[in-house]
């Protein structure tokens, strides 16, 4: 951490905030005689405000600008205050800065409140004195009469001169706090607007300090690539990376503002690598790869490869099928509503899906067209497998129509509408930490659905000899592709 | 498809008091074809009625959350399946199969339906 001279700090963040439009400039600070006093008390805080407004530098700003960053703060040691609108000459102790001794009373307000809550609430003045004499060592120098009633005036004129810093301090914390306030709502609407992108499947880069990442769905190789090619790269060989490792579907949208100079010091949070686009990503690689080896066994069939190499090539498929419900689950578990909304599929994909993937018993009806020669014994195989396949879809389905039931159910227990609004908090509270229980079945019923298409495949390799089961493995996925291309025309048709 | 209700647990009361849940599934369990285990609210449950309903099999339905010692069969259950959800659970002729997945798992793989024609619960 390092602290900028104030003067540049400050003009530094007029022209970075600037970029950003309507973000209020954070650190601002009411400028009068204790100014110097606000400085230390905001870095003296240990305010979570503080250090979230500081750490968002968007569109990859420099993040030297650390303030009330929550540990520590080494604060430069400053000359010593003087509050001169008293008269009086407070002159403070030599009690080091940085462990909340403060040197004047009024800012020890700011502190006392800011510890506990951000509320502003007006303080008495007697409560301000008494604290003031509990954090700090006060010596008031001070010019006093002999006379006691000269003593008695200056003592009151002191006391309203305190009086009147202390609303000066009040005054000053409440505009800070206002400040604060401002700046929050700032942030949640921008992390909104993230939120609304991320959706859409952007990718947006946003500057970061240090330990934050949080990369999920198995992605965290990704990172530490994109990571190390722009530390040791440079920005061109980010690009590169980012493009190369991105498929055609993602935008990046980012603006990083990096020079030689700041290459080595700004990191990347990678927010957008949420479950749901990690997923996406795994599975877009997954189906180029799964295409690869399809066209590989169309060929080898196509030349009448021997058994056994054909076998070595059906078994690689069926091993990369596992390798996609594996990928499922992960992201069934970080996202299941994202693998049952099908957005990962295309279009018509995503019409006739079940349950968040293909339906067996449907892929069983279209081999069974495109597979003889069968024997007896293998077409009542393939027969049972499509009547018990079809059997557990509608089982399951049935239980997902019992889940919405139960669920609307649940959702409709405490009255609806315009009278019930002010039903009571603690049966609301109920109502959903039950639908939150329901809801965590949904994931349940995705894992069986996979679990299902999975096994399903898996027997029907068993009941196929190899060169059939080559065959089955092509017919499945040029029907896929069908259906997929159809999207693709579908989406391009020209409209009138 | 039957469901043992409380009158049934009540009657024989007197004579099972303080008996092993386990034991008492066990009990349970050998009495009929098929057993499933379960709770009315579950939905997986249900699923799972409607697949052996769907077969023609008319399985006997305890429903722990009815039952007095449900509770304690429950987590005898847990225990068993080695799993953080008891229900369903199913028993064929007596012996364990398992969970919703081991159950979809045998009756895609051909071997539940000769598994209830051997326990008298299917014919044909």
């Amino acid at each position: 951490m390092y602290l900028m001279d104030r003067d540049d700090a400050n003009s530094r963040n007029h022209s970075r905030f600037s970029d950003l439009g309507e973000l209020d400039h954070p650190t601002g600070f009411p400028h009068d005689d204790a100014v110097d006093l606000s400085r230390n008390s905001i870095y003296n805080m240990k305010h979570d405000d503080v250090s979230i407004v500081s750490n968002i530098n968007l569109g990859g700003l420099n993040s030297s600008i650390e303030i009330g960053v929550g540990e520590g703060v080494e604060v430069d040691a400053r000359p010593l205050m003087f509050q001169k609108d008293a008269g009086v000459v407070t002159v403070a102790s030599s009690a080091p800065l940085g462990n909340g001794n403060f040197e004047n009373w009024a800012e020890s307000v700011i502190a006392d409140s800011q510890q506990t809550d951000t509320s502003t609430d007006v303080e008495n003045d007697d409560k301000t004195q008494f604290r003031g004499a509990h954090h700090g060592t006060i010596v008031v120098v001070d010019s006093m009469d002999h006379s006691k009633r000269t003593g008695d005036q200056k003592t009151l004129r002191r006391l309203a001169q305190n009086r009147e810093a202390a609303r000066k301090s009040r005054l000053r914390k409440k505009a800070y706090v206002q400040q604060l306030e401002n700046s929050r709502l700032k942030l949640t609407q921008l992390e909104q607007e993230l939120q609304r992108a991320r959706q859409q499947g952007v990718f947006v880069a946003t500057g970061y300090s240090g330990d934050q990442i949080h990369p999920l769905g198995g992605n965290e190789g990704q990172f530490k690539l994109l990571l190390s090619s722009l530390i040791h790269g440079g920005p061109s060989h980010f690009y590169e990376a980012i493009v190369r490792k991105l498929p055609r579907a993602f935008v990046l949208c980012a603006c990083l503002q990096l020079t030689e100079f700041h290459c080595s010091l700004i990191s990347l949070l990678m927010t957008m690598f949420s479950g749901a686009l990690a997923f996406d990503m795994d599975y877009a690689r997954w189906l180029d790869e799964h295409q690869r080896l399809i066209n590989e066994l169309r060929c080898a069939v196509n030349s009448n490869m021997a058994d056994n190499d054909l076998r070595l090539l059906v078994d690689g498929v069926m091993t990369h099928y596992d390798e996609v419900f594996r990928l499922k689950s992960l992201g069934a578990k970080s996202d299941a509503f994202h693998m049952l909304s099908g957005m990962w599929k295309t279009p018509a994909e995503r019409c006739f899906m079940w349950l968040g993937g293909f339906r067996s018993s449907e892929l069983l009806k279209i081999l069974g067209n495109n597979l003889e020669p069968l024997t007896d014994h293998q077409l009542m195989g393939i027969c049972n497998l499509q009547q018990s396949s079809q059997q557990a879809e509608d089982a399951l389905s049935q239980g997902m129509e019992a889940l919405q039931q139960s669920l609307a159910e649940t959702l409709s227990s405490t009255p609806l509408g315009p009278a019930g609004g002010s039903g009571n908090v603690a049966d609301y509270m109920g109502q959903m930490a039950t639908s939150m229980g329901k809801l965590a079945t949904l994931e349940n019923f995705l894992h069986q659905a996979d679990l299902l298409r999975q096994q399903t495949l898996q027997q029907m390799h068993r009941i196929l000899t190899t060169r059939q089961a080559a065959r089955a493995l092509i017919v499945i996925n040029d029907y896929l592709s069908r259906l997929r291309a159809l999207s693709s025309l579908w989406l391009a048709r020209p409209r009138d | 498809m039957h469901y043992q209700t409380q009158s049934w647990g009540a009657y024989v009361a007197p004579r099972n008091m303080g008996v092993d849940p386990l034991e008492r599934i066990e009990k349970l369990a050998s009495e009929n074809a098929v057993v499933i285990f379960s709770m009315s609210t579950c939905c997986m449950c249900h699923a799972i009625k409607r697949l052996f309903c769907g077969m023609g099999v008319n399985p006997t339905v305890y429903e722990l959350d009815e039952d007095p010692r449900g509770k304690d069969m429950e987590k005898a259950l847990m225990r068993l399946l080695a799993s953080s959800s008891a229900v369903p659970v199913v028993f064929i002729g007596g012996k364990l199969v398992g969970a919703m997945d081991r159950v979809m798992a045998s009756h895609i793989s051909g071997t539940l339906v000769p598994l209830l024609k051997e326990a008298g619960a299917l014919w044909l």
